[in-house]
């Protein structure tokens, strides 16, 4: 009995290590890439690895102040954006959880159409509506479009989790004289940090990874963010492949350590009630 | 979310100046030149093999994904981990590393293939008409798999397990267990891995955006890029034109909302 057992194991830990081989091969190729000087990018045949390792790619991108520029647009968008959807689907989130009220299923009904509402398919309303109101190549333009697309599955994520505190404890803080918002603050939130956690994550990262708005919005070079600037490394006239990836490996390092964090939420909130 | 959408269907009603200025109303002057593109035909016909295909290979891969990842071997938590990489990445950077992954000269594909004797010669895989399509089809099924692989896994977590050990006892062969079985009772997370694939792969963007850049023309472009390359690259710069195919997206992609709400039944999921 034990022997087929073992060779099941033994063949199924093979099967998953060609997985992750295969998953991780096109980004190991961008690491190692990003570790060429510039005259090993143009090698025939190609070489997977460097002859000579230059480490100080990395440095190159590091000081170079378009690219800190990029990096501190991404954070000024992902960390408002994501500021905005805290604040705005917390109350929104326990509200609907909590209550009922005339128009609650039509609410929620609205909050998840948006959320298959990807910019990309709006991005040339988008675009007029910013243009009409002057805001095109601000950053105001780019949080406040980061943070309606990502209300939706911070609204989902946190009303389930709402929904999932017994109402007793919040009974037992109005005994003790506790109002509404004490309640919110010091029993109710404490209890959904896992959903607060995810959420703040998931919307940080999409607003991180948001490409198609900014490309259309920031045409002013400096207040373009990572996703937009680092292309321009890359061009019919420049191809600096190896700083490109440098700084790609820069900037999805963190989000895949952030998302490894909240991967286990992820399916539920994105998915909606389907699956359970 | 609701006042850009607006804006859109107000501005396919409208004639623009290359400048974004405002020149009168044209009604569905923009819709009926829309029909009237030569590329459209094209396009549609792109979007449809680019949607169906993803879809199907993403469906089929995952499900064999999620199968070997709901099982129990050592390492299984890493491999599970390693899986989130193409998902966290945003798609712009794993687009741009696939058109270094591509390139004719010095892309590692070709270097591969040459070397391993696959292929007796490189192949332009992003300027050949023959391949781009493939190739990018490609890009998208590996950035498709790690989502529908977890939507998969945690169908799959929901199955009791004496439901199989029932099936073992009854002498089902592991192939009928999982057809018979594990599959029917997959099929919730399997109509919802499918609807959002359906959204998700339709609204894709930086791939097609970034392997088809050097190809001119419409021949290679989805709905999303051919909208957006009218209204903000092409020489034609219509930005009434590209609303209306704007509108035409938001229309089909209703369809398949509606078509995901009925499918996960929201009201009773909610309960």
């Amino acid at each position: 009995m034990a022997e087929p057992h073992v060779a099941r194991r033994r063949a199924l830990t093979v099967a998953g290590v060609l997985l992750s081989v295969s998953v991780l091969a096109p980004y190991l190729v961008m690491l190692l890439t990003a570790l060429k000087p510039d005259a090993e990018l143009r090698i025939t045949p190609p070489r997977l690895f460097p002859v000579s390792w230059r480490v100080t790619n990395f440095l190159d991108v590091v000081s170079d102040p378009e690219f800190r520029a990029w990096l501190r647009s991404s954070l000024v968008v992902a960390s408002a954006s994501t500021a905005i959807v805290l604040l705005a689907a917390t109350p929104a989130a326990y509200y609907t959880a909590r209550h009922r009220f005339p128009g609650r299923a039509a609410f929620l009904f609205l909050v998840l159409v948006t959320q298959m509402f990807a910019p990309t398919t709006l991005v040339v309303g988008l675009y007029r509506e910013f243009f009409e109101l002057s805001l095109v190549n601000t950053y105001t333009a780019l949080i406040l479009t980061n943070a309606a697309f990502n209300l939706a599955f911070a609204i989902w994520i946190l009303r389930a989790f709402f929904a999932s505190i017994p109402r007793e404890l919040e009974e037992a803080a109005a005994v003790d004289g506790c109002g509404r918002v004490r309640t919110l603050c010091s029993i109710v939130l404490p209890l959904a940090r896992p959903a607060l956690v995810t959420a703040t994550i998931f919307a940080f990262i999409a607003a991180w990874n948001e490409y198609i708005v900014a490309l259309t919005l920031m045409t002013d070079p400096d207040k373009r963010p990572l996703t937009v600037g680092i292309t321009t490394y890359v061009t019919a006239y420049v191809q600096h492949w190896n700083h490109l990836f440098a700084a790609s490996v820069i900037a999805i390092v963190p989000v895949v350590l952030l998302f490894a964090l909240i991967e286990r939420h992820l399916v539920t909130g994105l998915t909606a009630g389907g699956v359970k | 979310m609701v006042y850009p959408a607006i804006v859109l269907v107000r501005t396919s009603l409208a004639r623009y100046s290359i400048t974004g200025r405002h020149q009168g109303w044209v009604g569905l002057g923009n819709y009926a030149r829309l029909l009237g593109q030569e590329a459209l035909p094209t396009v549609v016909s792109n979007t449809i093999v680019w949607v169906l295909t993803i879809v199907a290979v993403t469906l089929v891969l995952s499900l064999g994904l999620a199968q070997l990842l709901n099982a129990r071997f050592p390492g299984r938590n890493v491999v599970r981990w390693t899986l989130i990489v193409p998902w966290a990445a945003s798609l712009i950077v794993t687009s741009k590393l696939f058109v270094w992954i591509y390139d004719y000269y010095f892309g590692i594909l070709n270097g591969a293939l040459v070397g391993l004797g696959v292929l007796g010669g490189p192949v332009d895989w992003l300027g050949n008409d023959r391949t781009v399509m493939s190739a990018m089809i490609a890009v998208g099924v590996f950035v498709s798999l790690p989502f529908t692989t977890y939507v998969l896994l945690a169908g799959l977590a929901t199955i009791p397990n004496d439901v199989h050990e029932a099936a073992r006892v009854d002498g089902a062969s592991p192939w009928r267990a999982y057809r018979s079985v594990t599959l029917p009772l997959l099929k919730p997370a399997l109509l919802v891995a499918t609807a959002l694939n359906v959204i998700y792969v339709f609204n894709s963007f930086p791939i097609v955006w970034t392997l088809n850049d050097r190809n001119p023309g419409f021949a290679h472009d989805t709905m999303i890029t051919y909208m957006y390359k009218i209204a903000f690259r092409s020489g034609l710069r219509d930005v009434g034109l590209a609303a209306a195919v704007g509108v035409v997206n938001v229309a089909l992609i209703l369809v398949a909302v509606a078509a995901y709400l009925r499918t996960v039944n929201w009201r009773d999921a909610e309960a």
